[in-house]
């Protein structure tokens, strides 16, 4: 069966696909609520508005990382091979950057789950 | 033999030796620091709820640290003393739940635990609610407190002490008049920035009467170890009497005050009530009442306010006041004694 993603997108680009989501994520959490914080009395919508739009943030870039995830893990061949992936052959070359790549997914989760944990406990600026 | 009173084959090795003369050391060491846990300075002796959240997730985190450096050290110890070799695949298995699953859980928690308890430490209040306001402004090296009444006006100014009622909020607005401060409570609460430029909220709430030292916690020039202050946690009632005396504070005349603005102080100190009305250092104003003095440098004392007077460079490097030593030694002592008065 022909896969939807074609096998060509894994590349070096998907190994940077998950830690660019996470940072962009990170940006976008940390302006949104300084922005809004800083001027909050002008605007007409209240904190709770932030946090939603933030946790569909949080939602999407988990998706990305999920998906970047499992291109990784198809690219190292849905776990069937071991680790380390240090011959000098193309496919060692392909196999490496998967379990790379699938780690950095990873991290990257966790990392998007831990900025967004203020998010539940947070409900109001500091002013 | 050394030791004494063992022979044999239960001779210590060398190791155990040295171990057993370690210990009493070691206990001292453990032992010694035991005395700051507690005490009018201290984080871990909370007079108040913000400060007592403070300490319930420093010892959280104390357990949890000892917890993980005991299974650590038994980890060692198992590791250096096997003989059976064990499979690339077990270790792998404690590398990733040791190195990865777990500790990534145990952050999860605690940043979940220390953002949940975010709220009860910094517990705050809009600015448009009607509540009375204490302005505490750091300048090298002193603190400058102003107390606002309910519609935001200034009811005194004084310096270097701060009084609150126990049992309810304090709010304080912090602000810097010239590098970056900090204003730290350890018994009723954690600290929050001074910088210049900005105003930054605090709520503290004292639960018991006392009185705490306060500290600058941001380095801020020669004298940052000498800007300390206190905190004076009074009956409330006792609050408004206090509040009510002190914005009816007039000083009577007397040879005191003549030598004190003859000289010149009222230049740069203000008292309430007289011709003093200088802006640039500490207002004086029931002066009498401070516990100690150029901000907890010194104990408030005839000798030391003469000793200060005379030179205030030498005792706190740094600060703006000129040395008043070249004026007669009965016009020092004049004015010390006047201060030390001065309710």
């Amino acid at each position: 069966m022909k896969s939807v993603i074609p096998r060509e997108v894994e590349s070096l680009w998907t190994l940077f696909t998950a830690p660019t989501v996470w940072a962009v994520h990170f940006v976008g959490c940390y302006t949104t609520v300084a922005v809004y914080c800083a001027k909050a009395s002008s605007l007409d919508f209240g904190f709770e508005t932030v946090r939603l739009l933030l946790a569909g943030l949080t939602i999407l870039a988990l998706a990305v990382i999920v998906l970047s995830a499992w291109l990784a893990w198809r690219q190292w061949g849905f776990g069937v091979h071991d680790p380390p992936h240090d011959e000098p052959t193309k496919k060692g070359r392909t196999l490496f950057q998967g379990y790379a790549t699938l780690l950095l997914s990873g991290l990257s989760f966790v990392a998007v789950v831990y900025a967004a944990i203020p998010l539940i406990f947070i409900a109001e600026c500091q002013r | 033999m050394p030791d004494g009173g063992v022979t044999g084959l239960f001779q210590p090795i060398p190791s155990q030796r040295h171990l057993s003369r370690l210990c009493p050391g070691l206990v001292a060491l453990l032992v010694l620091p035991l005395p700051s846990c507690s005490g009018n300075h201290s984080a871990l002796d909370p007079a108040g709820p913000e400060a007592a959240n403070i300490a319930q997730l420093f010892f959280l985190m104390l357990v949890g640290a000892v917890v993980i450096w005991l299974g650590l050290v038994a980890s060692i110890i198992y590791a250096s003393r096997k003989r059976r070799e064990h499979s690339e695949e077990s270790a792998g298995r404690v590398i990733l739940w040791g190195g990865a699953v777990i500790p990534t859980i145990i952050l999860c928690a605690l940043l979940s635990y220390g953002m949940w308890l975010m709220p009860a430490i910094r517990p705050w209040v809009p600015d448009d609610h009607q509540v009375r306001r204490i302005e505490v402004t750091g300048e090298q090296f002193w603190w400058r407190v102003r107390y606002f009444d309910e519609a935001g006006k200034t009811m005194f100014e004084t310096a270097n002490e701060v009084r609150i009622p126990v049992g309810q909020p304090a709010h304080f607005s912090l602000k810097a008049a010239d590098v970056i401060h900090s204003f730290w409570v350890p018994s009723l609460g954690g600290k929050m920035d001074m910088i210049p430029g900005r105003t930054n909220p605090l709520t503290l709430t004292a639960d018991r009467e006392g009185t705490y030292r306060g500290v600058c916690a941001e380095f801020c020039g020669e004298s940052h170890a000498l800007m300390a202050f206190t905190v004076r946690a009074v009956a409330p009632d006792e609050h408004e009497a206090w509040l009510a005396e002190r914005r009816a504070s007039s000083p009577q005349d007397t040879e005191g005050l003549a030598v004190f603005l003859n000289n010149g102080c009222g230049a740069c100190h203000a008292i309430s009530g007289t011709a003093a009305n200088g802006r640039i250092g500490p207002d004086l104003t029931a002066f009498g009442e401070r516990s100690t003095l150029a901000a907890g440098t010194l104990p408030h004392t005839v000798e030391d306010i003469a000793r200060f007077v005379a030179y205030p460079g030498v005792i706190k490097p740094g600060v703006k006041m000129p040395h008043f030593g070249m004026l007669p030694e009965d016009d020092i002592k004049t004015i010390a004694v006047f201060l030390k008065e001065l309710k």
